[in-house]
């Protein structure tokens, strides 16, 4: 068995631990360093529960060794907001886009990466989106319905406030499933 | 569910990962890339490997496109293969595959070289390596060495890549005037491939004028068909007999409805992948439809009728 020394920025706030080798992020950020809005469901990376993002990327942390995340910057669904509820939270929130809210953190992280990506994205490109996002209590309608409220009042709030500094779109001409 | 205790160690170059399996060579040695695999299989199919290699090479990410082949570093992950305008233009079917791959995490985090090595037998990329006739590109504290990707892949989880090597890329020749396709059906729970098919015909004729002396006149006739299918058995195939019923043909549906007929005639009954998600039987009936699929979509996109990628 080896440990490892890591160091790695969690919601803005630099963090020194050690691991060993086998310890996986999710463990490493909810039992060593007090992280919890990412949740362990299926762990076995099908399920999205434990999804944070890493570097800009949504990942499941179940499925990353803590040590991979030595010197990465991961942003946990508690660290989207900012003194209250973001856009995308609160656009879950109004729209209903939970029920148990297990699967919400990871639901949010991706929704996250998405909008960055695609601030305007059609349902199907959603769908495909949180693909890998289950929720195992209701259907998927009313999270489609919050993505979709996030990024109309994303782009509200872009347009009333910085009309030059907007994120370029880059659509992906996948055929619709 | 923890992985067992392993040693871990981080490669910062290729040279300092060959190092650590030469190091390593008496031990239980896995290689971990994206992780989506390996990290999985840790946690719940029983691989307790002794020590854990991990790459962290820049230099295995990038994507080289020249004149008529591209090379795909190891460590580019699926996303990237998505995104990269490079991979896109150059290597179509690449992106398309990677596409289909997982769901936005996983896609994130895999890598080609991953999946490759992984060689899981309902993964997309080994059918579209094998369609494009790629070459792995290995290497070993001796030198490289290349494997065309037909001698690549030799079962569920096993592959050409021997002790003390590590695959550093693909290499993708770029194809003529032509089509392509990936047509998969998705375990849902999963995300592998029941069945996958992927298929890259290059045609002649066309638009330019029929080849000379042939008695198809103007029409496009196929003169090159690699169509290979993964999920159907234990390792991503060829399958020669659908190949060749395209060989030389015009690309139109009695073709492909003739060449569809072949799907599983170059299988085995008895070495029809079965498990409890679908049986042989059924994924035989799924590989006729998927063949068939892919390949009108390449018709189409070889007719110039559907936007590539």
């Amino acid at each position: 068995m080896s440990t490892h020394d890591i160091s790695l920025t969690v919601d803005g706030t630099t963090e020194a631990l050690t691991v060993e080798s086998r310890t996986l992020l999710v463990h490493a950020l909810r039992d060593e360093l007090g992280y919890t809005a990412p949740n362990v469901g299926c762990e076995s990376g099908k399920c999205g529960a434990c999804t944070v993002e890493m570097d800009g990327d949504a990942v499941k942390s179940c499925t990353v060794l803590a040590v991979q995340a030595d010197g990465s910057e991961v942003t946990t669904a508690a660290g989207l907001a900012e003194g209250g509820l973001d856009p995308v939270q609160r656009a879950f929130h109004d729209e209903h886009g939970l029920q148990c809210g297990y699967c919400t953190p990871g639901m949010l992280a991706t929704t996250h990466q998405l909008l960055d990506e695609n601030p305007d994205p059609s349902r199907a490109e959603i769908r495909r989106a949180l693909k890998g996002n289950v929720c195992r209590c209701t259907g998927y309608g009313n999270v489609v319905d919050a993505v979709e409220t996030a990024a109309e009042r994303l782009a509200d709030e872009r347009g009333e406030s910085n009309e030059s500094g907007e994120r370029t779109e880059r659509p992906r001409a996948e055929a619709e499933d | 569910m923890f992985p067992a205790e392993f040693d871990y160690e981080r490669a910062a170059s290729v040279s300092e990962a060959l190092d650590l399996l030469e190091k390593h060579a008496g031990a239980d040695v896995e290689i971990l890339a994206g992780g989506h695999s390996l990290v999985p299989a840790m946690k719940t199919e029983g691989r307790e490997p002794d020590v854990v290699v991990d790459l962290d090479v820049p230099a295995l990410e990038a994507v080289n496109a020249l004149d008529d082949r591209t090379v795909v570093g190891a460590l580019t992950t699926y996303a990237t293969l998505v995104d990269s305008g490079a991979v896109r233009s150059t290597v179509p079917l690449v992106a398309e595959a990677a596409s289909e791959v997982g769901d936005t995490q996983i896609r994130n985090r895999g890598t080609i070289g991953g999946n490759l090595a992984a060689a899981h037998p309902g993964a997309d990329l080994p059918a579209a390596a094998l369609a494009s006739d790629a070459v792995v590109l290995l290497r070993n504290r001796d030198g490289k060495r290349e494997v065309p990707i037909t001698d690549f892949f030799r079962g569920d989880g096993e592959t050409a890549v021997e002790r003390g090597e590590l695959l550093t890329g693909v290499r993708v020749p770029h194809t003529d005037e032509g089509g392509f396709a990936y047509a998969k059906k998705t375990h849902p729970a999963t995300g592998y491939a029941m069945v996958g098919v992927a298929a890259v015909v290059e045609t002649d004729g066309g638009a330019e004028g029929g080849g000379a002396g042939d008695d198809t006149g103007g029409e496009t006739t196929v003169s090159s068909a690699r169509v290979a299918a993964t999920g159907a058995v234990d390792r991503a195939i060829r399958l020669p007999s659908v190949e060749d019923a395209l060989a030389d043909g015009p690309l139109d549906s009695a073709a492909i409805d003739a060449a569809a007929s072949e799907a599983t005639a170059d299988i085995d009954p008895e070495r029809r992948r079965s498990d409890p998600y679908a049986s042989g039987e059924f994924r035989g009936e799924l590989l006729e439809t998927y063949v068939a699929r892919a390949l009108e979509t390449t018709a189409d996109r070889a007719a110039g009728d559907t936007p590539t990628a």
